[in-house]
């Protein structure tokens, strides 16, 4: 066989002096990086598999096993990296596509830390949310474009809605891409906190529909798993067109994912790849997409919102403006930085834009054609914490999702092998031995505390602007300023700059 | 009893309405009248009972649908029997694009012709096989991505210059069978799949729907028996699993 260029990216380091030789280091990685030589009565390392997901660091009971960047230096060279270069090395060992988990690593500018939050002073009270009441209901679903009230009943139908006690949600999801101890955390969360979480394209475990009036459904182009049981279980429906972190292509979960549970949540047979092409085949333009929302609103008697998800790409502004007037309940637009549990390494790095240009864009485009009342908006892609919760909010959007952050909060480690099915964390896997590490009960509690958290934030801040509830910062950009953004990026954001 | 829709004037939403209060009151057979292009009748509707359309229905008539079973004198239009569960459809003329996508169980027959991509993304699990018969030819992307259930093509009626199927006939298919009646051109094939002997098994199921297809549309069975088959499955269940570099 040919020489294998392929080096380690980790050193793992053993001080033998405190290792209590427990091996639990040994049982735990599924990665097969370290060995007990019994004969010898020492520790071997497999660097060139470790991933960098810290679990046998952090279960350490004498914290005796250091993680290292292995030191293997390449000739400094601003253009060939060492990144591209271990690229083309796979690559010509594989004759494959470049695989990646997760949103993309890349370097591009991050908006949300060049805008800066605004405060009261002297001229309009700030308010204190520890003794003053402070909204963050939201409400998700279409509105109508006024409203009649004859006697004392309102005239228009109603459309259904999705009421959030704040405005976060726990993004689309799988069960094949991440674990059901995963999923089933998260329902359990959004239970607990008011809000929702999604299925994603995996349909729903018989164990997960006790959580329908928090779910959402999703409905994507393999259909996996969708039937009427199914639309109707949830509190809400989600087409998705796109995503984030690949936008334009379809997925695959591979036939290793497709075990017992999956195959019968999915539908689909043992070990057969689920393959879910790029498009909907029943979806060529704006008008079948129409279609589309109105066949699964018939299928639930119009009590369900019927959202469509898709990646920020270009013209998002004119394709969000279609979706509205497609009769979509809410829109989510997912930024570029928006996670996966697989994506072609070159498309989640290179195709899409950020989520705070595209909402922005959205944003703006809505409301010049008059249409921003009447649907909502919903974004993705990268928030990493409640201060991107209040920009995007106050930069025109209703409520976010958040998929790597809540899925940090369980215990991922961010090491971006999500799709070798290996995750020590029992979050991106389906295997038996390694999903039991994840606790759907403190599962939940973490990320239920995540929300709280970040809602005593948002409060603090909304309180700090002097505004008391969440819809009076809804698109609110003078509460927004750039800093270091150039006029057209500025222009865009609709801020203004820091000072002005 | 039977009860009677007139679907003359109204819109799918207001005719829909109408179907699922006599499905909900218990009907055992509808016949809706006048039906005029209403599209989604029939979408998601759960049940044992029987629809009977005079006159043609609109796109993803029976999307979703849930037992019911539904007799069309006539043709329908697109997206027939979509994201189908179970139950039964039997169309007495033609059908527009992807009927029977992504469809999971039931049965869909067509006495004529179907559009492009007919029976893509269909899918099986355990004893639910979805069945797509049609008596006629289809278009382009016959059963692509198809992951389970069985599609079976007679192509009578057809001229001497049509073919049977399509291009890319089962691209990127990885589960379920497809039977096609006489010759098809190797060329029409996508690469994900390839045309096997029949066994005894295949004539057994062959026949089976097939003497219901003859019930249906008053064929001869005689044609159909005196034909060879041609049964086209996938190479393997993973088309597209060495596409990517191992970790």
């Amino acid at each position: 066989m040919a020489l294998s260029f392929k080096m380690p990216e980790f050193l793992i380091k053993r001080q033998v002096e405190t290792c209590s030789k427990c091996l639990l280091c040994v049982k735990q990685c599924a990665n097969k990086v370290h060995y007990y030589d019994e004969k010898n009565d020492s520790f071997l390392t497999a660097d060139e598999n470790c991933v960098g997901c810290h679990r046998c660091a952090v279960i350490c009971p004498t914290r005796s096993i250091y993680i290292l960047k292995y030191p293997l230096e390449f000739r400094r060279n601003a253009y060939w990296t060492e990144e591209t270069i271990k690229q083309i090395y796979k690559q010509a060992e594989s004759g494959g596509i470049l695989l990646a988990g997760t949103g993309t690593d890349r370097d591009y500018p991050i908006y949300w830390d060049k805008i800066l939050i605004n405060a009261s002073q002297v001229t309009n009270p700030s308010i204190d949310p520890l003794r003053e009441p402070m909204e963050l209901k939201t409400f998700l679903g279409r509105r109508p474009k006024a409203i009649t009230v004859e006697g004392k009943e309102i005239k228009e139908e109603i459309p259904p809605k999705l009421e959030l006690e704040v405005p976060i949600m726990f993004a689309a999801m799988s069960f094949g891409a991440i674990s059901l101890n995963a999923v089933k955390s998260l329902a359990k969360a959004a239970q607990k906190k008011g809000t929702y979480y999604n299925t994603g394209e995996g349909g729903l475990h018989r164990d997960l529909y006790q959580y329908g009036s928090n779910t959402t459904v999703q409905v994507a182009s393999g259909r996996f798993g969708v039937h009427p049981d199914y639309l109707n279980a949830g509190a809400a429906i989600e087409i998705k067109i796109g995503q984030g972190a690949k936008p334009g292509i379809g997925g695959h979960l591979p036939g290793e994912k497709v075990g017992e549970e999956v195959s019968k949540t999915r539908m689909i047979p043992l070990g057969s790849d689920a393959i879910s092409p790029a498009p909907h085949h029943d979806i060529y333009s704006i008008e079948d997409l129409r279609q589309l929302i109105f066949s699964l609103k018939e299928a639930t008697d119009y009590k369900k919102p019927v959202g469509v998800k898709i990646a920020a790409v270009h013209n998002i502004a004119a394709i969000a403006s279609g979706i509205a007037r497609a009769g979509a309940d809410f829109i989510v637009i997912d930024g570029f930085r928006g996670g996966t549990g697989a994506a072609p390494q070159r498309t989640r790095d290179n195709v899409g834009i950020p989520i705070e240009l595209a909402l922005a864009a959205v944003d703006s485009r809505l409301r010049d054609e008059s249409i921003r009342n009447e649907v909502s908006l919903v974004v993705s892609g990268g928030i990493r914490n409640s201060a991107d919760v209040i920009k995007a909010i106050a930069l025109g959007a209703d409520a976010v999702y958040i998929g790597t952050a809540a899925l940090i909060a369980l215990g991922c480690h961010m090491c971006q092998k999500c799709y070798t099915g290996k995750c020590n964390w029992g979050i991106a896997t389906q295997d038996p031995q390694l999903t039991k590490r994840l606790d759907p009960e403190i599962g939940a509690q973490r990320a239920a505390n995540l929300i709280k958290a970040w809602k005593h934030e948002i409060k603090d801040m909304l309180g700090g602007m002097g505004i008391n509830a969440i819809e009076s910062l809804r698109g609110n950009r003078l509460m927004l300023r750039g800093i270091g953004l150039t006029d057209t990026e500025l222009k865009i954001l609709g801020i203004k700059a820091a000072g002005e | 009893m039977a009860v009677s829709i007139n679907y003359k004037g109204l819109n799918f939403r207001q005719a829909g309405e109408l179907l699922k209060k006599a499905a909900a009151d218990g009907e055992k057979q509808i016949n809706l009248f006048n039906v005029n292009g209403q599209r989604y009748i029939a979408a998601g509707l759960k049940g044992n009972f029987f629809i009977n359309i005079h006159g043609t229905p609109g796109n993803d008539l029976a999307a979703y649908m849930d037992g019911p079973e539904i007799f069309v004198m006539g043709n329908a239009q697109d997206g027939c029997c979509n994201t189908m569960n179970s139950g039964r459809v039997i169309i007495n003329g033609s059908v527009g694009d992807i009927a029977g996508y992504a469809m999971r169980g039931g049965e869909l027959f067509i006495k004529g012709n179907a559009g492009y991509r007919t029976g893509i993304h269909m899918k099986e699990y355990g004893d639910t096989v979805p069945v797509l018969v049609i008596g006629g030819r289809t278009g382009d992307f016959l059963g692509e991505y198809m992951a389970g259930g069985i599609i079976i093509v007679l192509g009578l009626g057809m001229e001497p210059c049509d073919e049977i199927v399509g291009n890319f006939c089962g691209t990127g298919m990885h589960g379920g069978v497809m039977y096609i009646r006489g010759k098809i051109n190797p060329h029409k094939l996508g690469k994900e799949v390839k045309s096997v002997e029949m066994e005894e098994k295949d004539y057994i199921l062959l026949e089976k729907y097939l003497k219901q297809f003859c019930a249906y549309f008053n064929e001869s069975l005689h044609i159909i028996e005196e034909s060879s088959f041609q049964k086209i499955v996938p190479f393997n269940k993973r088309p597209y699993g060495n596409l990517y570099t191992p970790h």
